[in-house]
């Protein structure tokens, strides 16, 4: 990514939204920026808000061509670009803790003690877990999920009769990645680490020494490098060659306020941080020039951080409900 | 030290705890039914009895989560974690959790989950443990539960329910039985859990700035018979407090305190203690019991601290509740700890009053507790 004489600050170029309630995560539809609201609402461009779930979200997952939301009223639903919603599950009187997107259309999630796949032909499948799954992610390749739970990971292909793959670590397990090349299975545990698994020989790494849970993880477009929120910094982890064992990670963005979020630029080694006090900067990598977003000030804790396709615009939003747009100077 | 995450904007959570069958449905959906103008969420175990028009129920699975950090008894409540964080997303939809735990629960992990994790300390605070037994069936449960016996050694407020079906003898007999095991609650003799909600709501009995006194209650604050004391808090309570988190295996932050704008506490049984004991027997429980230690003057928070680290991590299992208040050397203020296993919370508190006398008092409720060890223990760290 080249930016031309990088200004100290691209705060000229925010357009601030008022969104009313806790953002839980923001995407793009194309050039449209959407946001998942907590309260229930899914706001896309400039439309009048659509609440498929009636009353609360409480998970949800993204891309480019579709959302899909888990609610407390048990359903988990699939919102398009149009706006249109169809019904992809439904956990009687369950609360939906995870929500995942997989390949060719397929969803995921968890809700009590059990996992569930459906892929894009609507096939529905469940595995039985030994606690409930807090983290859900598809590998990179193959029809297989991951799914985070107390003392491990496991790692299931829904459609074959194999015996699902447990990787063991003991303590409770939150969110869960695959690396891109898919070498790595990383975790975020309640014990302020993040631990991981080489998926060829269960070979561990433990990364640790954040004062907080680590709660957003963001893989760069090479894949070469995790950066991770929980810290007052963004810790980035190598994953070069054999991954960060043995290495210390990279610290960018360090400020006197712990990193709620992270987001890698989808083209260049740029990463977007959020901060706990509302600030928002942006962090080239390769030498470590850094752009202003947002000066917080109003303490609203960043809780979304998402990129166009391009990389040209970035969407942030905050646990009071403040968001907003920045267009980059490209 | 941080000034955002000061206690009043926090939400209070009741931990609602009994053995099966002794009333808690019943004393939840008073809660639910009373004309308060509150907006309860509930966490119950089972749906079904609780009939709720404005509030939020949530049907939880007791995950009981041991933390991979060498601390043994650091068990917390993950399905608790995930409920609060998103509830804590909905601003403003509610004013006050309340956590029915099942009748064969431990309370401990649930109230460990409000000092292990910092995301459900950032947004709400541990009120109390209120525990519901049974008049007729307690003493029973007593020899053959060890769950019940956690539940009365665990209680901030005990509600005696059921009176209505025992003699009085048994009712003495049963009470007798509670406070060889927890003489600190407060507690309350109830027909149908018929109680004034606010003494099982907003206690504040986990908030240091409320912990006034520890003495054990030999008068019973039932409901015809008060002793009740208003404690307004001065203005000199509303300086910075040093909270100090000392747990063995976590460092913690410091944290600002504020003292709220209502300080009352139900003092039922200050300056009483010379009435008659209430006609109470006195029973001696097998395993489970409180040990109370004085010293009537300062102690050195040099060897106070490390000893007291030190008994909690060694026999944190044994000990479900700790409590103290500690005139230090050379510092004008109460200090205030308490504990839950080997979990400490503990800070500064107000000025010692010129007329009050600087006595330093600790009280350890738990299982096999060596007496002689810990008094020994406590009084070398006398100044």
């Amino acid at each position: 990514m080249n930016m031309k004489t990088p200004p100290v600050s691209l705060q000229d170029r925010v357009s601030p939204r008022d969104l009313g309630g806790h953002i839980l995560r923001a995407g793009f539809f194309g050039p449209e920026a959407f946001f998942i609201l907590a309260d229930g609402q899914i706001l896309i461009g400039e439309r009048e808000a659509i609440t498929p779930h009636g009353d609360a979200i409480l998970a949800c997952d993204c891309d480019g061509k579709r959302i899909v939301t888990g609610g407390d009223d048990g359903k988990i639903i699939e919102t398009r670009a149009d706006g249109a919603s169809h019904l992809l599950g439904h956990e009687q009187g369950r609360w939906i803790e995870a929500v995942s997107l997989g390949p060719d259309g397929a969803a995921a999630w968890s809700a009590g003690k059990k996992a569930v796949a459906r892929d894009g032909k609507g096939q529905v499948k469940s595995i039985a877990m030994p606690s409930t799954p807090q983290g859900l992610a598809f590998a990179p390749k193959g029809y297989r999920l991951g799914v985070a739970h107390v003392d491990g990971a496991t790692c299931w292909f829904p459609n074959t009769a194999a015996e699902p793959e447990t990787f063991g670590w003991k303590g409770p397990h939150l969110d869960i990645t695959f690396s891109p090349d898919n070498r790595f299975l990383i975790t975020s545990m309640q014990e302020n680490q993040l631990h991981g698994w080489r998926l060829a020989d269960k070979g561990h790494m433990r990364m640790s020494g954040y004062p907080s849970k680590t709660r957003s993880l963001s893989w760069s477009h090479d894949g070469l490098w995790l950066a991770t929120s929980g810290a007052e910094a963004a810790i980035i982890w190598p994953f070069a060659k054999d991954g960060p064992t043995g290495k210390a990670p990279r610290e960018c963005g360090i400020r006197p306020a712990k990193v709620t979020q992270v987001a890698f630029h989808p083209k260049g080694l740029v990463l977007a941080i959020g901060y706990e006090d509302g600030w928002v900067m942006l962090v080239r990598l390769t030498d470590a020039a850094e752009l202003l977003v947002r000066a917080g000030g109003d303490g609203a804790v960043i809780t979304a951080l998402a990129w166009d396709d391009d990389g040209k615009v970035l969407a942030f939003g905050a646990e009071s409900g403040a968001g907003g747009l920045v267009s980059l100077p490209l | 030290m941080t000034t955002q995450n000061q206690g009043s904007d926090k939400i209070p959570v009741t931990v609602l705890t009994g053995y099966l069958g002794a009333g808690k449905t019943t004393l939840l959906n008073r809660i639910l039914s009373e004309q308060h103008g509150k907006k309860y969420a509930v966490i119950v175990n089972e749906f079904g009895e609780i009939g709720i028009d404005n509030d939020l129920v949530v049907g939880a699975d007791e995950e009981v989560f041991e933390m991979n950090n060498g601390c043994i008894c650091c068990t917390v409540r993950g399905d608790l974690i995930r409920i609060i964080e998103n509830l804590m997303k909905r601003k403003g939809r509610f004013d006050a959790i309340i956590v029915e735990t099942t009748g064969l629960a431990d309370p401990a992990p649930v109230a460990q989950t409000f000092f292990v994790d910092q995301d459900v300390q950032a947004k709400s605070r541990l009120d109390a443990v209120v525990t519901v037994a049974d008049a007729k069936w307690l003493s029973d449960r007593l020899k053959d539960a060890p769950e019940a016996k956690n539940q009365i050694a665990f209680a901030d407020v005990i509600l005696l329910n059921k009176t209505d079906l025992v003699t009085p003898a048994e009712l003495a007999e049963v009470e007798g039985r509670i406070r060889a095991i927890n003489p600190y609650a407060t507690l309350h003799k109830t027909q149908k859990c018929a109680i004034a909600l606010d003494k099982v709501l907003d206690r504040g009995a986990f908030d240091l700035e409320r912990i006034l006194e520890i003495e054990p209650a030999f008068l019973e604050a039932d409901d015809h018979h008060h002793h009740d004391h208003d404690h307004t808090c001065g203005p000199g309570c509303t300086h910075d407090h040093h909270h100090d988190h000392a747990h063995p295996h976590h460092a913690h932050d410091h944290h600002d305190h504020a003292c709220g704008p209502e300080c009352d506490h139900d003092h039922a049984h200050h300056g009483h203690k010379a009435h008659k004991h209430g006609g109470l027997k006195h029973y001696h429980d097998e395993d489970m019991q409180s040990v109370s230690i004085a010293h009537e003057g300062d102690m050195d928070p040099e060897k106070f601290m490390p000893w007291i680290n030190d008994v909690v991590q060694k026999d944190g299992i044994k000990i479900l509740r700790s409590k103290g208040i500690l005139a230090f050397k050379k510092e004008p203020k109460r200090f205030v700890f308490q504990g839950v296993h080997m979990i400490l919370d503990g800070d500064l508190q107000r000025d010692w009053k010129p007329d009050e006398k600087r006595v330093s008092r600790i009280v350890f409720i738990g299982r096999d507790l060596d007496t002689e060890g810990l008094k020994a223990g406590f009084l070398a760290c006398a100044a």
